[in-house]
């Protein structure tokens, strides 16, 4: 057992002060927060990624695969508790990812980028085209029992928070430690240089496949939340525009923790409350134009801001790839 | 038999749509290796600016003959001033970056256009269906199809035609096809590869606002087509191999027939039938059919 490093020990404090504010906050910034948990999730699931070099703009594939198999799971075989679905989402996940990163973990860069798009455009195509599924309109999900138990009224609106928050920081530090393994040293050495990787003996193909593979499961549980916490599912889930958001987040709040996209998720969620109701065709506009900025004046996102007192000093291997010109 | 008809003509409508939606993203990949999601964004673009121009023109009680020259000069209005925009504005300071990062420039150009076309047209529909009504039908085989469906067809050969001639028999555009071919020793040999990139976005640009302006007629111009568009576009440059050009004459064409073929076959495949036929052109060609030769990084 490794020892918790600070990021670990953080969420750990998080966990019980994120149930302790939702109990004291008034329910609708609760149901944001939840709601941004589980977007959150897919977001880690963009950065783990990203750490890799490899921007997918279709993880809203697995975000919509996670909810969509938790909802037919509720319409067609009644199941309607939490766990269960969870489980039956991650398998979804599961499966569908490692078939599809036989094709994906070939390609890289803008390749990459643009596949992992055209997948998940093909289950929008089928899903808006699907009219029992209630085509572009989605459909409802049960209300989730746990274990046999079904709380009602605010109980069950604690119950799902609680569980979502304690998935959320369970997973978040689960990637933590993947990105300390030796899993993760290759993931960076590819993003650097993948040539010398395969010269070193390590398979880039394979790292590529099963960081997609986790990068799957970890997205369908935040679809999973994600619908539960809203009982609804439609086929938006899985538009690129929706992808596009995820690769908005690690962008602005930075690859460098894996708090970063959590915290950037939320801000962006309540950000897009206030926005869309304060000026609704501006919305993009403001997203386009912070984006820009970011990549133009904080190419490692807003974490960087935070950590470069503690970072400093630290080999950072981007710090002069960036300076280079060229490719 | 008819059915074959049908998905022979509509295929080639199809494709004639979506060579000329993605001629200019192939165009600048080729050139400037910058995969333009804001391409999307000059489509919908040039679709607004002519449909609105159209609906101007003819509500003023003019002869619809002319709101044909309209199409083409809102696209180049569209495209020449959008285009020149982002390249001066933001592009220009960000060549040679990584082309992931590329994309996400684009990607944020591309929100931001998406609200200036709603902030300057509104979120309501437009239609500007008097030029496409205009034209009336013409039977083959019995089908009736709409004349202004195969202008489409025509355009779309021109388009192609000149940007072929032009690129063979033109001095900036054999030059243009160095750059395409390799920009490094392009630049060694004394061509200044940075002023074919502003003629190439503009260029590029102005084919996307063309495939937009072209199609206003025959659709309600609503937001969001551009994201619709921008997906499609990118499976016809994969399947051809981005950056180049007859690569997106053959992907418009497969794109095109798989299209029809499942339209009139099995219609819920629709949209699945193109990425279908990506995936199986991949699975063959990972980089696509004319794909473009690459350095190998050490």
């Amino acid at each position: 057992m490794k020892q918790l490093d600070r990021t670990e020990l953080s969420l750990l404090v998080a966990l019980p002060a994120l149930i302790l504010a939702a109990m004291v906050l008034p329910s609708w910034i609760v149901n944001y927060v939840q709601v941004s948990l589980g977007m959150g999730l897919v977001a880690l699931g963009v950065m783990i990624q990203m750490r890799a070099g490899l921007v997918s703009f279709g993880q809203g594939l697995y975000f919509c695969i996670g909810g969509y198999a938790a909802g037919l799971a509720g319409k067609y075989l009644g199941i309607s508790d939490l766990f269960a679905l969870l489980l039956i989402g991650i398998l979804a996940a599961l499966i569908i990812a490692t078939t599809l990163g036989f094709l994906l973990r070939r390609y890289r860069e803008i390749f990459y980028a643009m596949l992992s798009l055209a997948v998940s455009m093909i289950l929008y195509g089928l899903l808006s085209s699907t009219e029992e599924l209630g085509s572009t309109d989605g459909f409802n999900l049960p209300v989730p029992t746990y274990l046999g138990m079904a709380p009602s009224g605010e109980a069950a609106r604690m119950t799902l928070f609680i569980i979502t928050a304690a998935v959320v920081v369970a997973s978040a530090i689960a990637l933590n430690r993947l990105l300390r393994s030796s899993l993760g040293y290759v993931n960076e050495a590819i993003r650097e240089n993948e040539l010398r990787v395969e010269y070193l003996g390590a398979s880039a193909h394979n790292a590529v496949h099963v960081t997609y593979v986790i990068a799957a499961v970890v997205s369908s549980m935040g679809g999973v939340l994600w619908a539960l916490s809203l009982g609804h599912v439609d086929p938006e889930m899985t538009n690129w525009t929706t992808s596009g958001s995820f690769v908005f987040v690690c962008i602005l709040a930075g690859t460098g923790s894996i708090v970063a996209p959590l915290i950037g998720t939320f801000l962006l969620e309540i950000l897009r409350v206030y926005a869309v109701e304060i000026s609704p065709n501006t919305w993009q506009m403001i997203l386009g134009t912070v984006m820009l900025l970011t990549i133009i004046f904080l190419p490692k996102g807003l974490w960087s801001l935070l950590a470069k007192s503690s970072t400093a000093k630290r080999f950072d291997p981007e710090a002069d790839a960036n300076t280079q010109p060229g490719e | 038999m008819l059915t074959a008809v049908a998905i022979a003509v509509d295929g080639l409508g199809f494709a004639a749509w979506l060579f000329l939606s993605s001629v200019g993203l192939t165009l600048i990949y080729g050139v400037m290796r910058i995969l333009n999601i804001a391409h999307g964004g000059f489509y919908a673009l040039g679709a607004y600016a002519s449909a609105w121009a159209i609906g101007l023109y003819v509500q003023t009680g003019n002869p619809v003959a002319l709101s044909y020259l309209i199409i083409p000069v809102m696209a180049v209005i569209a495209g020449t001033v959008a285009g020149l925009l982002i390249e001066r504005g933001v592009l220009r300071f960000m060549y040679g970056r990584d082309e992931v990062l590329m994309v996400l420039v684009t990607y944020a150009l591309f929100l931001i256009l998406e609200d200036v076309t709603k902030l300057i047209w509104g979120t309501d529909s437009y239609v500007a269906w008097q030029p496409a009504y205009a034209l009336g039908t013409v039977d083959i085989m019995g089908i009736p199809y709409t004349v202004y469906k195969l202008a489409i067809i025509g355009v779309a050969v021109i388009c192609g035609g000149s940007l072929w001639w032009g690129l063979t028999h033109t001095r900036v555009g054999k030059l243009l096809l160095v750059v395409i071919e390799d920009r490094e020793v392009a630049g060694a040999l004394g061509i200044n590869v940075t002023k074919f990139f502003t003629v190439t976005f503009l260029i590029g640009a102005t084919l996307g606002a063309l495939g937009g302006a072209l199609t206003a007629p025959e659709i309600s111009v609503v937001p969001g087509i551009g994201a619709e568009v921008i997906v499609m576009a990118f499976a016809v440059i994969v399947i051809g191999g981005m950056g180049s050009i007859p690569g997106a004459v053959i992907g418009a064409l497969i794109v095109g027939f798989a299209r029809a073929t499942s339209v009139h076959l099995y219609p819920p495949a629709e949209l699945f039938s193109i990425y279908l036929v990506m995936a199986a052109v991949l699975a063959v060609k990972p980089y696509g059919l004319f794909a473009l030769s690459e350095g190998r990084k050490i």
